[in-house]
Parts: C-alpha cells; sequence; structure tokens
C-alpha cells in the first residue's frame, strides 16, 4: 500500500508537534469518535456497526463507548435506514447513515435521490436534509462484480448531493466533520482498498474543507486528475514516470459535486496535458466530465488529447488476476502519461 | 369490537433431537432406503463444506458461505422439489444444489473466482447464486408466473435468510405471488443471524412465518435440523401450488453454526456456549441416531460414507485445481450479444495488461 499522504505537507511550521501515525481506517473511527463526542445531536445507524464493529471493522468500540442508542444496528433494510436517516435529520438530529458498501445504496436510491436530494428545493427551503451517508466503494478486494461497485461518479450526476471522497489519512481524519457542519446531504465515500493505508496525520490540522481539490505531487510535464482509492496507484506511477524525468502533478479532486473547476483548470494550464484516473466505468463517467470541463475551458491550453485511464467496462471480475487486469493500475497510468507526453512514450 | 378474522402459526417437528419419530411419519420417512439417501446427501454437502473452507483458508478459494448446520433445510427442500422445477438460491444452498445435480466443480469454479460454475451442468433452469438480499424472491415469482401463464406443471422454490425478510423486495415477492396465486414457494431459512443481528433485532415478530399473513398466503414454521419436516412440509406446499393453489412460506428453524462467511468471525459477536447449545441440535447427529434405532446405520457404515465422501470431494477439487484459470478475454464474455467496438477495444488492452495470452 502506497502512503497516501501528502508529501512535505508538514513542512516549515514550528515547532512541529510529533506526527500522529494511523490508518486510514482508524483516521475514520476517530473522525466518528469525535463527531459523537462534539454534538450530542450525531449518531451512527447502519447493519452491523455495533457488536460486529461496522463495515471494514470502522465503527469497531464505539458501542462500548456510546452506547445502543448513538451506534445503532438497523435490520437489513436500506431503504428503511436512509429514510430513517433523513426523517431523523428533519426532526433534528445529525445522523450520519452507515451503508456497508455502495453496492447495498442501490437499495436505497429512491430515498436518496427522489428524497435526499430533493426535499430541501421542494419544500421551499424548509427541510435541509442534513444527513451524512458513509459508503465503502471500490474493487480490489476480490468480491466480485455485485460487491466491487464504484458508483461516487453516478451519484455526483445528482443536483442536491455532496459528494466527497477522502483519500489521504488527514481527509479521513477531518471531512466528515465538514460534511455534518454542511447542510445538504452529503455522501462520503471510503475506498475499502485504502482502510489498511498508513500515514501520518499533518500536525496542527484541525480541520479540512470539501470545497477544494488538491495538488497531492507537483509536477510540470502533466496533469494526473483522481481520486479516492486510485490517489495511491497515481502517486506510485508519479514516482515511477519521475525516476523516467517526467514530472506530473497530481490533483486530488476530493470533492466529486460541486467539482473544483478551478483548480482542474489551473492546473492544465500550467502542464497542458491531462489524464484522468477514475475507477468507475469509463463511458458517462466522472472521468467523461472532467474532460469535458477541460475542453471547455482549457481547450486551447492542451497539447495533446487528454487520456483516461478508467476500469473495463465490464462487471468487475472475482478472480484476482482478471480483476487486477480490470482496474486501473500504476502501469496503466504511466502509460497513459508517456502518451500525452510525447507519442507513444519516446519523448 | 368484534374480531375480523383470526390467524395462527404452526410448527411441524417429525424427527427430535434424540432421533425419534414425532407424530405419523409420511409415507417417505417410512422408507429407509430414502432416508438413507437423504442422510447420504446431507453427510456429503457437510464433507464438501467443510472442504470449500479449508480450500479458501489455504487460498486456494474465494470467500465462501458456509452451510454448516443447515443440511437438512437444505436436503429437505430439495428432496421436495421435481426436478423440472426451478430453485433461487441464496448462496448457501449448497445441499440443495447437490441434490438437484449441480457439481462440485462447478460450484468450486463459482467460489474460486470463475463465473462458468454458474452455468450448471445439471439443472439448467436453476437460477445461480444471488448475492444481492432477497432479490431472488422476486425472480422465482416470476419464474412461476411464466409456468402458470404457459400452463406448465412446474414450480418455483426461493430460499432467502432471516435477515433478508427484511428487505422490501421479499414483502414485494410474497405480496405479488398471493396476489397472483403463483406456484412458488418461499422457503426463509432462519438460522438465526444475519451477519452480527440476532432475529430478536431484525424483528418484532414473534414469527418469521407470520410475515405470510399480511400478504395472504400460508405461512408454517417447520424444524429445520428435521430433514423429515422440511421435506413434508416443501412437499405439501409444492403440491399445493402445482395444483393452482398460489404459494406458501415455509420457515425452517435452523442455525448457521459457522461464521457468515469465511471473511466473518462469529465469535465477535455471539457466545461459544450459545453455539455448544445449537451443536447439540445439529441435523446429522438426529438422522443417524434414527438410523441406528433402525438397524440401518452403525460405526462400521458412518466410517465407509465419510471416506467416500472425502473420495468423491478429493477427485472434484483435483478436477477444480488442474482446470486452466480463465484469460482475460472471459470478462469481456457474455456481456453483450455483440461486443461494442469501445469494449473490443478494451478487451485488447486487457490483453496486452496481462501479456500475449491474456493470462
Amino acid at each position: 500500500m502506497i502512503d497516501p499522504v501528502l508529501p512535505g505537507a508538514d513542512s516549515a511550521r514550528t515547532p512541529p508537534p510529533a506526527p500522529v501515525r494511523l490508518s486510514y481506517r482508524d483516521a475514520v473511527r476517530e473522525a466518528l469518535r469525535a463527531a459523537l463526542r462534539a454534538d450530542p445531536r450525531v449518531f451512527l445507524m447502519g447493519e452491523d456497526v455495533g457488536r460486529y464493529g461496522g463495515s471494514y471493522a470502522v465503527s469497531k468500540g464505539l458501542l462500548e463507548e456510546f452506547g445502543p442508542e448513538r451506534i445503532r444496528d438497523t435490520p437489513l433494510s436500506e431503504s428503511a435506514f436512509v429514510g430513517a436517516g433523513i426523517g431523523a435529520a428533519l426532526g433534528g438530529l445529525r445522523p450520519i447513515v452507515e451503508i456497508m458498501t455502495v453496492n447495498f445504496s442501490l437499495l436505497a436510491l429512491d430515498q436518496i435521490m427522489n428524497n435526499a436530494a430533493s426535499y430541501c428545493h421542494m419544500s421551499g427551503g424548509q427541510l435541509a436534509v442534513g444527513l451524512v451517508i458513509r459508503l465503502a466503494t471500490g474493487a480490489g478486494r476480490q468480491l466480485a462484480a455485485q460487491h466491487s461497485h464504484s458508483l461516487e461518479g453516478w451519484y455526483a450526476h445528482i443536483p442536491g448531493l455532496r459528494i466527497v471522497v477522502p483519500a489521504t489519512i488527514d481527509d479521513a481524519r477531518f471531512m466528515l466533520a465538514a460534511a455534518l457542519a454542511c447542510p445538504d446531504p452529503v455522501l462520503l465515500f471510503e475506498h475499502a482498498a485504502l482502510y489498511n493505508a498508513e500515514g501520518d496525520l499533518t500536525p496542527g490540522l484541525a480541520a479540512v474543507d470539501i470545497d477544494h481539490a488538491a495538488v497531492r505531487r507537483p509536477g510540470h510535464d502533466a496533469t494526473v486528475i483522481t481520486y479516492g482509492g486510485s490517489l495511491p496507484k497515481c502517486l506510485a506511477a508519479a514516482a515511477s514516470l519521475a525516476a523516467g524525468g517526467i514530472e506530473v502533478e497530481v490533483l486530488d479532486l476530493r470533492t466529486l459535486r460541486p467539482l473544483d473547476d478551478a483548480a482542474i483548470v489551473a492546473s492544465v494550464r500550467r502542464t497542458r496535458r491531462a489524464v484522468i484516473v477514475d475507477e468507475g466505468w469509463r463511458s458517462g463517467s466522472l472521468a467523461a466530465e472532467v474532460t469535458t470541463r477541460i475542453v471547455e475551458q482549457a481547450f486551447y491550453d492542451l497539447e495533446a488529447p487528454v487520456e483516461r485511464v478508467c476500469t473495463a467496462e465490464v462487471p468487475i471480475p472475482y478472480a484476482k488476476h482478471l480483476e487486477d487486469a480490470a482496474l486501473p493500475s500504476p502501469e496503466r497510468i504511466v502509460d497513459a502519461v508517456r502518451r500525452v507526453v510525447g507519442g507513444d512514450g519516446s519523448g | 369490537m368484534r374480531t375480523v378474522i383470526e390467524f395462527r402459526v404452526e410448527y411441524l417437528q417429525r424427527l427430535d433431537p434424540d432421533g425419534n419419530a414425532v407424530g405419523e411419519l409420511p409415507a417417505f420417512a417410512r422408507d429407509p432406503d430414502e432416508v438413507l439417501r437423504m442422510y447420504r446427501a446431507m453427510t456429503l454437502a457437510r464433507a464438501f463444506d467443510a472442504k470449500a473452507v479449508n480450500l479458501q483458508r489455504t487460498g486456494q478459494l474465494g470467500t465462501y458461505a458456509s452451510c454448516l448446520g443447515h443440511e437438512a433445510t437444505h436436503i429437505g427442500i430439495g428432496a421436495a422439489m421435481r426436478a423440472e422445477d426451478v430453485f433461487a438460491p441464496v448462496y448457501r444452498e449448497v445441499g440443495t444444489q447437490l441434490w438437484r445435480g449441480v457439481t462440485m466443480r462447478e460450484i468450486l469454479l463459482y467460489w474460486g473466482g470463475d463465473e462458468r460454475g454458474n452455468d450448471f451442468s445439471g439443472p439448467r433452469a436453476d437460477f445461480p447464486w444471488c448475492v444481492p438480499i432477497a432479490t431472488q424472491t422476486l425472480h422465482a415469482a416470476g419464474a412461476a408466473m411464466a409456468f402458470k401463464i404457459r400452463r406448465e406443471p412446474r414450480c418455483a422454490v426461493a430460499t432467502i435468510g432471516d435477515g433478508g425478510t427484511s428487505e422490501g423486495a421479499f414483502y414485494e415477492a410474497l405480496n405479488v405471488a398471493g396476489a397472483r396465486a403463483l406456484p412458488v414457494v418461499f422457503a426463509v431459512v432462519n438460522n438465526g443471524w444475519a451477519i452480527s443481528v440476532p432475529v430478536a433485532a431484525q424483528t418484532a415478530a414473534r414469527t418469521l412465518a407470520q410475515k405470510a399473513i399480511a400478504a395472504g398466503i400460508p405461512g408454517l414454521q417447520v424444524d429445520g435440523n428435521d430433514v423429515f419436516a422440511v421435506r413434508e412440509a416443501m412437499s405439501a406446499a409444492l403440491e399445493r401450488a402445482r395444483g393452482g393453489g398460489g404459494p406458501t412460506l415455509v420457515e425452517a428453524l435452523t442455525y448457521r453454526l459457522s461464521d457468515h462467511t469465511t471473511a466473518d468471525d462469529a465469535s465477535r459477536y455471539r457466545s461459544a456456549r450459545e453455539v455448544d447449545d445449537a451443536r447439540a441440535l445439529e441435523p446429522l447427529l438426529r438422522t443417524r441416531r434414527f438410523l441406528e434405532k433402525a438397524g440401518r446405520w452403525n460405526a462400521d457404515r458412518e466410517r465407509e460414507l465419510l471416506a467416500e465422501c472425502a473420495r468423491t470431494i478429493d477427485a472434484a477439487v483435483a478436477d477444480h485445481l488442474a482446470a486452466p484459470r480463465p484469460s482475460t478475454d472471459a470478462m469481456f464474455d457474455h456481456l453483450f450479444a455483440n461486443l461494442p467496438e469501445r469494449i473490443r477495444e478494451q478487451r485488447i488492452a486487457a490483453r496486452r495488461h496481462a501479456g500475449t495470452d491474456g493470462h
């Protein structure tokens, strides 16, 4: 696992407190713990969040600490507990709904899309749905076609929702608080392949925004635009390209709706080349949307056609060797960067 | 106030935990050869299941959902069905599938990550393993609708776990099946646990069988560790459905002696004592006791059977492990009748990624 923390993030601060090293999973758990401590209106609800410890053991220990009123196991009814989350938010609480994985969110799609996303607008501003839904997402763990979806781009299609995607330890630790502070419904996607990633929390950091993209590695030859579970792959590709003298800028979108167009366009204007890495399927993908925005806003700055590295448009295979072949990989990212930088990599 | 209508839920047991008959046994249970056939199938399912878990533990199989403790329910369902009926399982019904002619090699192929395992050589019309929860109940209702429209004397059987009965799809399936008197039987395999959530936390309903009442269809409970009771109740429900009498819900009360899947550790959320208590009620033990009392079984025969099961399973495992793994082309197979050009390009790219042979 590649360390997804921004290199050099803690530079030039005096005196730096000792860095805290933790896993992405622990960072999310700390975020939940802090939110539960800070606001009595906050509670966590979902399938197996209690004694089982939640999806990927994120909520382990929270039942013991906060009790069953605030760490609430639900019946196996996604539509019910997402709908109840909407109702609880309208009733004055700040629910965090955990949908075990994004795959199960499809059973609650009507609640998310036709209700959470539109209530505030359709009630003339009366009913703001201050709901945060956390979802594990993504492939790479041999869970086969029905348990490996990356649907962040899909959800980013829906007006009224904010889609945030923590890819670093800092964001895993602090994005939840920003999401809870946001009056809109927020879907927070945690890539399953990141939970075991370890990194240092930036010393002194107490909050992050959910408005801006972040440059995770500066460079001038091309911009690699990505988010979530693909960030470590992009950083690995960038390191490998640097060894060959190609310096790419890696831009972590962080928030998929609304997209930070300014950051995307500013970086592409600097590097004049773009590769978008998105674990979603290519057709109709978030990568397609980012490409379009680049073409709309920075077309005359481009030196090469935009490249996309996406997941093969197939149901995600169960077998390891097939799953690996279907997903974006550092090698495929390197190949794409070489194509945009010069012919097919010779220059 | 006056009572408009009253309901009750009945419970059927034919074989107690000590292997004694309860009430009058149905004809199949009075035929020792038939009982032996079911016992052998239950034993084979258990042995196969243990082997599959071992294969997963040694990295030779993907995540696997054990059926330990469910053998009577699985074989009782299988034995009640006709070959031409359609079975829509969850992901745990190894016993029923083996009974209906799905091969061990196919089961291992699937859980090893090869979708060809779901292309059953035996029951061609049976549905594949269903990992999404409760969706198969609607498919079974739809298959039953097709049989009814075509006036075929066939039935569909859907299994579903206790947790699955909280899903909207389950209620919708019961409702549509009842409203249209479809020839389908819903077998609720209540094993006590939906991953970490016990039935008592899943629903305030005293039984899951009573969920049938709101749909206007019959529902009953059976001892799911009693292969006689499961088969008898399922047979009656299937004959009723076949005769135009509509659907039935059969709730089989059993216990998940294993973890939820090989990715779970149930000791995190339930006590060893509870599991030990449940083990005393498990289904093979009582069937064996019944056969011993009838003079049809002894330790030597048990040893022979286990050795025979091991031989069968080892041969299937060897066959499975020797099977060449699929090339990257396989992930594009059967996606469209004619693969669109852009996806054909992706197929070529995947070959390049994997090496020229696609491996």
